[in-house]
């Protein structure tokens, strides 16, 4: 089993035309012939996009006619930051179940309101400003290296992107591989968070271990902690590999990721990784050490 | 992205906030201005910097005199002398370095006579994904201490950006801060102007520290702490304006430039990483071998060569660094084009400290190909660790 996303998915892309779109399409499609089905454009409805291999994507007006003609159940969105919030809105009118935003730099207050909306609908989001999901040998959304995976048990959470290579990289490297990789994203206000994707591989059999890479800022690695030291009260429980990038930053600063920063005496690297380690996870002090502590992990 | 008190002030007004009269001092000639516009007869000279703590702040220079970078003025007089003192001179505060912060800007307006100091702000909940506001009557002190010492005598409260601030929401800010009778008043039409100012211009933070009640009663924002979503600013051009380039470090603002997320730190080793978390480990595994990074370094995921040679430069201008290490796990990235822009930059700025280069991932033995056949002293590492312990030697051992 995998989580999320698996050789069914069907994903359309708003932002296809673009560069970033077209690359990415490309690279999915290539990655184990992910089933990429269509794009969007509001002015280029009835297109066609050409992909390197020749495949051709129609293109829609916009999400909801792309999912009426493909029956695509996800979303993958390239958009430039002005406009993302509006194509995850569109995405979630659409009521698409799956919306993954690669765009980094949306306005936080326009992922408040998309948030608000959000919560009141069926729709799973993924980001903004994240690499996206992969399942090894069956499907690619988003900006992940394919090369890196391997299929396997260890199931992957990070908000970094190439953090996530780090720990996909490493695990492949010991001969572990990945059930799934899901990049959650470095912005204050996201769509999906670490209880959210640890729910997930707590509940997959395949997945036999995890590896969660959180940063410094916000509480959501203390609450992911609380979360796994409840969960294993009721006997659910697998073994787990952490990082904490930041721990070296200055306070009051923005770590490149908008999300990044300690302020307000919260987010510091210290506090979650002692609440991590309280909850039973081993966090690695260094970031290249995230395969073989789980190896190590793993023999008990 | 932040901006001045002065400037803070004329953008809440201008929603309809009760701030005192004052005056922009950017030169001296201001200040005749601010003697005639302002009627006294208590002032206030406040220093103007991107640091908190003015108030209990000192000057380096002996002719600043002994007070802080706040003055109460009771005569004209007395607001020039003030001025004179402190324009140009550099404050030192809890929040600057040891050198302190040049001041070029000064503010002065009317006093107040302050009957309590009470804590208001706004920011984004990441909890909740709301904005909320965060009150206390525990104002004018720091509010990290009071939220650590006595939290029951602070409120978080999140604002359900489809209502608003409601008339419940504004009666519960009002009795968190125990506002009554006039106080009470303003404190209800006030809290939906700094929700409207807050969401309207994008900001990221709001605070007023402190929010008075003045001995007639009524509120007044003292004073006030505002920042603004950097990835708001392309639709906000009047608050782009009010950006001040000489509060921020000179090798940052080039970065921004080349859209580069630098920020200068006191180690030795430079770092070009790209990925925000890739980066800020980087500069984590560099200090568990023993040293301290010189920055933090995110070049992105979509650089060039000619933007990597540029986050190369802007490393190199930094005096203090005496090895750097380049980390770069490339998805989007090919490390092909990372090897090109990195000897590209070593032949521009004829580099002489160590330089170690971690490549990995699309094309990478391409990249390690163009990088052995360059014929320069670079330093090859096969990953992270082994890249983090050759440039710690490499420091160590120069």
């Amino acid at each position: 089993m995998s989580i999320l996303i698996d050789s069914n998915t069907k994903v359309i892309v708003q932002g296809l035309t673009g560069k970033t779109g077209s690359f990415h399409t490309n690279q999915a499609l290539e990655y184990f012939g992910t089933k990429m089905v269509a794009g969007t454009h509001p002015r280029k409805a009835g297109e066609h996009w050409t992909a390197d291999s020749g495949a051709q994507l129609p293109i829609y007006a916009n999400a909801a006619d792309a999912k009426d003609a493909t029956g695509a159940n996800a979303s993958v969105i390239y958009v430039p930051p002005a406009g993302a919030a509006a194509a995850i809105e569109e995405a979630i009118d659409a009521e698409i179940p799956l919306i993954v935003c690669i765009t980094e730099g949306v306005p936080v207050l326009d992922m408040v309101r998309v948030k608000a909306k959000l919560d009141k609908s069926n729709s799973r989001l993924i980001g903004p400003n994240c690499p996206g999901l992969l399942t090894p040998e069956q499907c690619k959304i988003g900006i992940m290296p394919g090369k890196i995976f391997k299929k396997g048990s260890v199931g992957v959470v990070s908000r970094s992107g190439t953090l996530t290579y780090e720990a996909v990289y490493q695990t492949s490297v010991e001969g572990l591989g990945q059930t799934s990789a899901v990049g959650i994203g470095g912005d204050p206000v996201k769509g999906t968070e670490f209880i959210d994707v640890l729910e997930m591989f707590l509940a997959d059999d395949e997945t036999e271990s995890i590896v969660m890479i959180g940063e410094i800022g916000g509480t959501a690695e203390e609450e992911a902690a609380q979360f796994l030291i409840d969960e294993a009260k009721k006997s659910r429980k697998k073994p787990m590999v952490g990082f904490i990038a930041g721990r070296t930053a200055p306070k009051g600063r923005t770590m490149g990721h908008a999300g990044a920063i300690v302020s307000g005496g919260k987010g510091d690297a210290e506090s979650k990784i002692a609440a991590m380690e309280a909850a039973g996870i081993k966090v690695s002090p260094s970031p290249a050490r995230l395969g073989t502590t789980m190896v190590e992990v793993l023999k008990g | 992205m932040n901006i001045h008190e002065y400037q803070a002030k004329a953008v809440l007004k201008e929603f309809g906030a009760p701030v005192a009269d004052g005056v922009p001092i950017l030169t001296l000639d201001d200040v005749q201005t601010a003697i005639d516009t302002l009627l006294g007869p208590l002032w206030v000279v406040k220093s103007q910097i991107h640091a908190g703590g003015r108030g209990k702040g000192k000057f380096v220079e002996a002719a600043a005199g002994e007070k802080g970078g706040v003055r109460l003025a009771f005569s004209k007089d007395e607001v020039m002398e003030h001025a004179k003192a402190m324009l140009g001179n550099h404050l030192v505060t809890a929040q600057t370095s040891a050198e302190g912060k040049q001041v070029n800007r000064l503010y002065v307006e009317d006093g107040a006579d302050i009957a309590s100091e009470l804590y208001l702000s706004l920011l984004v909940d990441r909890e909740t994904g709301q904005p909320a506001f965060v009150a206390s009557t525990e104002g004018g002190m720091d509010i990290e201490a009071v939220a650590h010492d006595t939290p029951d005598k602070i409120l978080t409260l999140p604002i359900d950006p489809m209502d608003g601030v409601t008339e419940a929401a504004a009666g519960k800010l009002c009795d968190a801060l125990a506002l009554e009778g006039a106080a009470r008043e303003d404190g209800m039409k006030l809290f939906p102007i700094l929700y409207k100012a807050f969401t309207e211009k994008d900001m990221s933070m709001l605070e007023i520290n402190p929010l008075i009640v003045m001995e007639n009663g009524h509120l007044r924002v003292l004073d006030a702490k505002v920042s603004f979503d950097g990835n708001a600013l392309f639709r906000h051009p009047d608050i782009m304006e009010l950006r001040d380039t000489t509060e921020e470090d000179e090798k940052e603002i080039e970065a921004s430039e080349w859209d580069l997320a630098y920020i200068a730190l006191d180690g030795t080793i430079g770092c070009m990483v790209n990925g925000a978390g890739l980066a800020m480990a980087t500069m984590d595994i560099i200090k568990l071998y023993g040293e301290e990074p010189a920055n933090f370094c995110d070049v992105g995921g979509g650089a060039n060569a000619e933007k990597v040679a540029a986050a190369f430069k802007i490393i190199m201008k930094d005096p203090n660094v005496k090895g750097i290490l380049v980390n770069i796990f490339g998805g989007i990235m090919k490390c092909d084009v990372i090897a090109e822009g990195v000897i590209q930059a070593v032949k521009e700025t004829s580099l002489a400290v160590p330089l170690v280069v971690r490549l990995e991932g699309t094309n990478v033995e391409k990249g390690k190909e163009i990088l052995a056949a360059s014929g320069m002293n670079i330093i090859p590492a096969d990953d992270l660790d082994d890249a983090a312990q050759k440039i710690v030697a490499a420091v160590k051992g120069a």
